[in-house]
C-alpha cells in the first residue's frame, strides 16, 4: 500500500476533482522509480511466476528490458497479473504503464479501445491439439467436436468464424484459465485445445506424455502478439516501440549482451555505436540517456537470447523461431533503421 | 437559526447530508464523464446491437456467432434463470429433507446428515463448484469409451450416459408441430406451451377438486375420497395431449466425436447446479430444523391430545407454524443461490456475467455500460424474487388482529 | 398368611426370586441399536442404506488417503512412487505450503503475519470477555494500526500519523463539547478529516526523515493465500460493523430523507451478487475516481467488500433492534437520555448482543466469499492453486489442493459457526 497514494486518495475523495495534474507517462514512471508491467496470470514461458516468486518470462523480459532502459534497473517492475477479461481497463485506466501480455493487435482495439500497440514480439497464430488417438490430421475434420476455448481472447472469434466458413458444427467448452483448459483437454472433457501456437507448444512441453498429443498443421489466424500502451502520450509510445526495435536489431547486427561491453567501447558499425549511445544522442531525443538500449540488452541480451532463454528449443516449451526468425532468416522481424 | 430549533433541526441537518451526498453523487459523475472524454468514448449501448461473433454452448433460444450481443445477453440471463429455478428446486428438496432427517432418532442417519450440512456450510461454494466440475471431467468416462465392440462404458438403461462432457439424457419431441409463438426476441414451441397450459389447468381442477373435498367435510364431517380423482385429474389430460401430439423419446447415441440427439446436460451446468444446490440445500436444512425446532412441544402435545395421529400432526400443527418461521431465511437464501449462479464462469457456464458480464464487455470493451446493465438486471431479478416471496410470506404470516 | 402358605400348599414359592438381567434386547447396545436404528422397516433401512454409503466412501477414498506420498518433488515423481497404486499426492502442499498461506510474503518476514493473528486474539479479547478491564479497549482500538503496520511495514510514522487523526477528531469533540453537542459532531467528523488531508502527510514525511523507523516494506502484490483471505475478511468484517449498525439506524429512524438513502444502498448492496461488486473494483473504479493511477487493489477489494458487508450487517443489526422490546426505548426517554445517549447506553448494547449469532454468521459468509477474488486476479488460494497447477512439476494435480483449501477453510469456519452457537446459548438464557 503506497502511503502517498493511500493520503492522496483521501484528500482527493475528500476535496475535489481535477486536483490530478497531466504527467506524462514517462514522468510518472520515473517519480515512481519502477515500471508497472501488465502480465499473464501465469503461462509458463511466457509470463509466470516461480517458486520464489519472481516473474520470468519471453514477454516479462521485455518488461525488464524496458524498466533497465528508462530506470537503469531491470528489477525495479512491478508485475500485475491480469486475466485476458481485466487487461485493457487496468491499462486504460493507468493501473499499469504497459501492457505486456500476449495481446494481439487487432483494428478494434487499437481503434476503438484506444490503444497504441507499439510492435509485435511475437507473430504466432491460433491452432489446434487433439490426442494422437482420435486419428485426426487435418481441423477440416473437426466437425461436431468439443472445443476447449479461453474465454475473452480473439481465439474465441477466430474459432467461430473458422466453423462457420467450413460450414462445421462445434460445441465449445469456454474456460476462465490456461491452466484449467489444460486441465479439461488433458481429462478428455474436450477433444481439442484451441488457441495461439505458441501456447499450445507451452502446454503440451508441461504434459506428462507430450507425444500423444498433436498440433494440426492449420493456423487459422493472424495472432501477432506485442506491447500495448495507452492512446496520445506518444513519447512512451516511442519509449516503448524503439526499446523493442532495439533488442530486434540488437539480435540483426550481433550485439549479444556477452559482446556489449566490448562493441560499447566502439564499433566501426555506425549503427551500433548509435544504438549503444556512442553516436547521435539518440537515447536524449527520447528523453532518456544515451544508454538506454545498452541496458535493456544487458538485462535481457538480445531478442534471440530472449528467446532462446524462455522459449526456445533449449527450454521445456521448446518452440522454434518460424516466423520470428530475423527478416534476414526468413522470418518476419524486421526493426526500422537506427539513423 | 434553525440549528436550534427542536422542530427543524433533523430536517436542517438531513438536508445537509443530502445535499453532501448529492455533492459526492455529481462530483462521481462528472469524474465519468472527465474519465470517459479522456478515454475519446461515448456513454452508449450501442454495443448491443453488434454481431457478437462468439459462440455459447448452452442455448435456450436459437442463437449463433452472427447474431448481436444483445441476444448473447438474453441468452445468457435465460441461463441464468435456468440454473437459478433448478439449483432452488435441488436446495428445497434437499434441504427439507436433511432438515427433517437430521431429528430423525435414527442415530447413523442423523449423524450422516450433520456430516453434510457442517461439510457444505463451511467450505466456500467456489470450491464446491470446482470440485463438482472437477468430479464430472476426470472421473466420468469419455465418450470413446462408449465406442466399439469392446467398449469400457455403456448406458444406463441405453437412454441416459454418463461422459465426462455431461450427461445426455432422452428428449421428449413431438411428432406433429403446432409451431412457434414470437413473443419478440423468444419463440417459444406451441407443443410446450400447450402441455404447460394443461398442467396448470389440472392443477387448478385439483384444487377445486380439495376445496370441495373440505367443503363437505365441514359441512358433513366426512372427508370425500380425493386420491384417485387427484391422480385422473393431473395425469389423464397431460398424456392425453402427449399422445395426441405423438410425443416420443429421442435416445442419445454414440455419433462423430460426441452423443448426439437427447438432452446434453453439460459439464459445466452439472457443476454449477450440483454446487449451488447441494451447498444452498445445507443451509436451508438448518433453516428447516430451526423451524421445526421453534414450534413448542406444547402444540403436538395439544393436537395428540385433540387425537390427530403424527402425521396429521405435522401436516395440520407443525408444518404450517413452522413454515412460519422458515420462509423469511428461505427468500435469503433464494436470493443468494441466484446471486452464486454468477461464479459460472468458473467452469464456463454460460450465464448473464460469462456473457453480458464476460465476453460481451470484452470484446468491444464497453465495461462500464456492460457492468452498469449486468448490476440492473441482477438488482431486477433479486427485487423481483424478493417481492414475490414477501407477497407469500405475507400470505402465511400469522394474522395478529 | 405367610406361615399357612409356607406349611401347607407347597408349590406356592415362598422366598423371593433374584433379580434377573433384563432381556437383551432390552439393555446396553442391543437395546440402544433397536431403539436409534432399526426401530421400524423405515429405519432398518435407512440405516443400511446409510451403512452403504459410508462404506462406499471409506473404500474409495481410503485407500487413496492411506497410500499418501509426502516426500516427492513433481507429480511425475509421485506417480513413480506409488507405481500404478492409488494414492494421494500430498507432496504438493508440502512443497507448497508456504506459498497456499502467505502467497510471495518474503519467506524471512512470515513471523509478521503470524504475530499479527496472535495480537489480533489479544486485541479481541477486551470485545469478548466482559470480565477484562475496560481499560484495554485500547488495545483493540491501536491493534487496526499495529497489524498494518506488521504486515505491510514502512516507516513506522505513517499509522502513527493516521492514528493522531482519530485523536484529533477526539480532542476536537472534547473542546467542542462545551460549545455545542451538534458542534461537536461536526468537530468530531471534520477534525480527523483536516488532520488527514493537512497534517498527517507533513507530519509523516518530517518524522520519517527525522527519526527512519520502521520494519521492511512488503508490497501487496507479495500477499497471497490465505494470507490475503484472512486480510480481506476481517477487515471487512470489523470496518463494516461500524457502518452497518449507522445504516441499519438510518432503516429504523424516521428521518424523511436520509431513510430512503440507507434503504436503497442496503438493497442495492444486497441485490447485486458480490462478484460484480469486485468487478467493478478492478473494472469500473478507475470511471469514477479523478484521472490519474488507481490505489492499492487489496485496499479497492477491502473497502468494496466492507460496504457489501456493511449491508448485510445492517440487516442483522436491524433484526437485533427489532427483537428489542418497544419498553426499553420507552425506558430511555423516560429517563431523559437523548437520541445518541440512549443508543449508546441503553439500545445498542443489548441489540449487538442479540445480533452476536447474526454477525458471526456474516463474517463466515464474507471470510468463504473472499474466495471470489480470485475473479480479479488476486492470488487467494484457489488463485495459488490454479498457478501451481499451471506449474510443469505439479500439472494434473486438484483433488489435493482442493482437499487442503478446503480443510483450512472448514476448520476456521467451523470453528467460528460452533463459537457463535456457544454464544447463542449463553446469551438465551438472559431473555428466556
Amino acid at each position: 500500500m503506497n502511503k502517498s497514494v493511500f493520503l492522496g486518495t483521501l484528500a482527493a475523495t475528500a476535496l475535489v476533482a481535477g486536483l490530478a495534474q497531466a504527467q506524462t507517462t514517462l514522468e510518472t514512471v520515473k517519480n515512481r522509480g519502477e515500471l508497472v508491467c501488465g502480465s499473464n496470470t501465469g503461462q509458463a514461458g511466457f509470463g509466470a511466476p516461480d517458486a520464489n516468486g519472481v516473474w520470468q518470462g519471453f514477454d516479462v523480459g521485455f518488461c525488464r528490458a524496458l524498466a533497465a532502459a528508462v530506470l537503469s534497473d531491470p528489477n525495479a517492475v512491478t508485475f500485475v497479473p491480469l486475466t485476458s477479461q481485466t487487461r485493457f481497463s487496468a491499462l486504460a485506466s493507468g493501473e499499469i504503464d504497459v501492457l505486456s501480455r500476449n495481446t494481439t493487435w487487432t483494428f478494434t482495439r487499437d481503434v476503438d479501445l484506444n490503444f497504441t500497440f507499439v510492435g509485435t514480439n511475437y507473430y504466432d497464430g491460433q491452432g489446434f491439439m487433439v490426442n494422437r488417438e482420435l486419428g485426426v490430421s487435418s481441423a477440416l475434420e473437426l466437425d461436431g467436436a468439443t472445443v476447449c476455448i479461453e474465454t475473452g481472447t480473439t481465439t474465441e472469434l477466430n474459432l467461430a468464424d473458422y466453423f462457420r466458413v467450413n460450414g462445421m458444427s462445434y460445441e465449445p467448452v469456454p474456460v476462465d484459465t490456461a491452466a484449467e483448459a489444460q486441465q479439461q483437454y488433458l481429462a478428455g472433457a474436450c477433444d481439442v485445445y484451441t488457441t495461439d501456437i505458441s501456447a499450445l507448444a507451452s502446454s503440451r512441453a508441461a504434459f506428462a506424455e507430450p507425444g500423444d498429443h498433436v498440433i494440426l498443421p492449420e493456423v487459422v489466424s493472424k495472432e501477432p502478439l506485442g506491447p500495448v500502451v495507452r492512446h496520445g502520450d506518444d513519447n512512451w509510445a516511442d519509449i516503448v516501440q524503439w526499446t523493442l526495435f532495439a533488442l530486434i536489431a540488437a539480435e540483426e547486427l550481433g550485439i549479444t549482451s556477452a559482446n556489449l561491453e566490448e562493441l560499447k567501447a566502439g564499433s566501426n558499425n555506425p549503427e551500433i555505436n548509435r544504438i549503444l549511445g556512442n553516436d547521435g544522442g539518440f537515447g536524449e531525443m527520447l528523453g532518456l540517456d544515451n544508454e538506454w538500449a545498452a541496458r535493456a540488452i544487458a538485462a535481457v541480451g538480445n531478442y534471440g537470447e530472449l528467446f532462446s532463454t524462455t522459449i526456445g528449443d533449449q527450454t521445456p516449451i521448446g518452440l522454434a523461431r518460424g516466423l520470428n526468425a530475423q527478416w534476414t532468416q526468413g522470418g518476419l522481424l524486421y526493426a526500422p533503421p537506427f539513423r | 437559526m434553525l440549528l436550534y430549533d427542536q422542530r427543524y433541526r433533523s430536517i436542517t441537518i438531513q438536508i445537509f447530508a443530502l445535499f453532501l451526498l448529492m455533492l459526492g453523487a455529481a462530483w462521481l459523475i462528472d469524474n465519468v464523464i472527465s474519465n470517459l472524454r479522456l478515454l475519446g468514448r461515448t456513454f452508449s449501448f450501442n454495443f448491443l446491437s453488434q454481431t457478437s461473433g462468439y459462440d455459447i454452448n448452452q442455448r435456450p433460444i436459437e442463437y449463433d456467432s452472427t447474431m448481436t450481443h444483445g441476444r448473447a445477453a438474453l441468452v445468457g440471463f435465460l441461463n441464468t434463470i435456468i440454473l437459478a429455478i433448478m439449483g432452488c428446486a435441488l436446495a428445497t428438496v434437499l434441504g427439507v429433507l436433511a432438515g427433517v432427517l437430521r431429528l430423525s432418532n435414527n442415530w447413523i442417519i442423523s449423524r450422516l446428515v450433520t456430516f453434510y450440512v457442517e461439510i457444505f456450510r463451511n467450505i466456500p461454494t467456489l470450491i464446491w463448484i470446482l470440485i463438482f466440475g472437477a468430479v464430472m471431467a476426470e472421473s466420468m468416462p469419455a465418450p470413446s469409451a462408449f465406442r466399439g465392440d469392446d467398449a469400457t462404458s455403456s448406458m444406463i438403461f441405453d437412454a441416459i450416459a454418463i461422459t465426462n462432457r455431461g450427461v445426455y439424457v432422452p428428449a421428449v419431441l413431438f411428432v406433429t408441430d403446432l409451431g412457434y409463438l414470437t413473443l419478440g426476441p423468444v419463440a417459444p414451441s406451441l407443443n410446450w406451451l400447450l402441455v404447460i397450459a394443461v398442467i396448470v389447468a389440472s392443477l387448478f381442477a385439483n384444487k377445486a377438486l380439495i376445496t370441495h373435498a373440505t367443503r363437505v367435510q365441514n359441512a358433513t364431517g366426512i372427508r370425500p375420497k380425493t386420491w384417485w380423482k387427484s391422480i385422473l385429474i393431473l395425469l389423464v389430460p397431460v398424456g392425453a395431449v402427449f399422445i395426441a401430439l405423438g410425443a416420443y423419446l429421442e435416445y442419445p447415441e454414440l455419433r462423430g466425436f460426441n452423443f448426439a440427439g437427447g438432452v446434453h446436460l453439460r459439464n459445466s451446468f452439472l457443476a454449477m447446479w450440483l454446487g449451488l444446490g447441494i451447498y444452498t440445500g445445507a443451509f436451508i436444512a438448518e433453516i428447516v430444523r430451526g423451524g421445526i425446532l421453534a414450534i413448542s412441544k406444547g402444540q403436538t402435545e395439544a393436537a395428540f391430545a385433540l387425537g390427530l395421529q403424527p402425521g396429521k400432526t405435522m401436516r395440520l400443527v407443525i408444518l404450517p407454524q413452522a413454515m412460519r418461521v422458515i420462509i423469511p431465511p428461505l427468500i435469503s437464501q433464494y436470493l443468494n443461490l441466484t446471486k452464486n449462479t454468477s461464479l459460472g464462469l468458473a467452469v464456463g457456464y454460460m450465464d448473464l456475467r460469462s456473457t453480458l458480464g464476460g465476453i460481451t464487455i470484452n470484446q468491444p470493451g464497453r465495461e462500464l455500460e456492460g457492468m452498469l446493465l449486468l448490476m440492473a438486471i441482477y438488482l431486477a431479478i433479486s427485487l423481483t424474487i424478493s417481492g414475490l416471496m414477501n407477497v407469500y410470506n405475507s400470505r402465511v404470516k400469522l394474522k395478529e388482529r | 398368611m405367610s406361615d399357612t402358605h409356607a406349611n401347607t400348599v407347597a408349590y406356592v414359592r415362598n422366598e423371593m426370586l433374584p433379580p434377573s438381567d433384563a432381556p437383551r434386547s432390552q439393555t446396553g447396545a442391543v437395546k440402544w441399536m433397536l431403539e436409534n436404528l432399526f426401530s421400524g422397516w423405515a429405519n432398518t433401512a435407512m440405516t443400511l442404506i446409510s451403512l452403504l454409503v459410508i462404506w462406499w466412501a471409506l473404500s474409495s477414498v481410503g485407500p487413496w488417503l492411506l497410500n499418501s506420498v509426502w516426500t516427492a518433488g513433481s507429480l511425475a515423481e509421485c506417480r513413480a512412487i506409488l507405481d500404478g497404486a492409488t494414492g494421494a499426492c500430498f507432496s504438493v502442499i508440502t512443497n507448497r505450503w508456504h506459498q497456499l498461506l502467505f502467497g510471495f510474503y518474503p519467506p524471512h518476514l512470515y513471523w509478521r503475519p503470524v504475530l499479527t493473528l496472535v495480537l489480533l486474539f489479544v486485541a479481541l479479547a477486551p470485545v469478548l470477555f466482559p470480565a477484562l478491564p475496560r481499560k484495554l479497549l485500547v488495545l483493540s482500538a491501536l491493534y487496526p494500526f499495529v497489524g498494518y503496520h506488521l504486515l505491510w511495514g514502512g516507516s513506522v510514522w505513517f499509522p502513527i500519523s493516521v492514528a493522531l487523526g482519530f485523536v484529533a477528531g477526539f480532542v476536537a469533540y472534547k473542546l467542542l463539547l462545551k460549545v455545542n453537542n451538534l458542534l461537536a459532531i461536526f468537530g468530531a467528523i471534520l477534525g480527523p478529516v483536516l488532520w488527514w488531508m493537512f497534517v498527517a502527510g507533513q507530519i509523516d514525511s518530517a518524522l520519517s526523515s527525522a527519526l527512519p523507523l520502521g520494519l521492511e516494506f512488503v508490497r501487496s502484490d507479495r500477499f497471497g493465500g490465505f494470507l490475503i483471505s484472512l486480510i480481506i475478511g476481517i477487515s471487512g468484517i470489523s470496518l463494516s460493523l461500524p457502518i452497518g449498525i449507522l445504516l441499519a439506524l438510518g432503516r429504523q429512524s424516521d428521518m424523511v430523507f436520509l431513510k430512503p438513502v440507507c434503504v436503497l444502498v442496503i438493497e442495492f448492496i444486497r441485490g447485486v451478487p458480490l462478484i460484480t461488486l469486485l468487478f467493478n473494483d478492478s473494472l469500473l473504479l478507475n470511471y469514477f475516481l479523478p484521472p490519474g493511477p488507481a490505489f492499492d487493489l487489496i485496499l479497492r477489494v477491502i473497502i468494496m467488500v466492507t460496504l457489501f458487508a456493511s449491508a448485510y450487517m445492517a440487516e442483522v443489526i436491524r433484526g437485533g433492534l427489532a427483537a428489542l422490546p418497544k419498553g426499553q426505548y420507552e425506558a430511555a426517554d423516560a429517563l431523559g437520555l437523548d437520541y445518541w445517549k440512549a443508543q449508546r447506553l441503553i439500545i445498542m448494547p443489548q441489540a449487538l448482543k442479540i445480533s452476536i449469532p447474526g454477525i458471526v454468521n456474516t463474517f463466515i459468509g464474507l471470510f468463504k466469499d473472499t474466495t471470489l477474488v480470485v475473479f480479479i486476479g488476486l492470488l487467494d488460494p484457489i488463485g495459488l492453486s490454479n498457478a501451481i497447477r499451471a506449474d510443469t512439476n505439479w500439472n494434473g494435480i486438484y483433488w489435493e489442493l482442493f482437499i487442503f483449501i478446503g480443510a483450512l477453510f472448514f476448520i476456521f469456519c467451523f470453528g467460528m459457526s460452533r463459537y457463535s452457537m456457544y454464544l447463542e446459548r449463553k446469551l438465551k438464557t438472559d431473555h428466556r
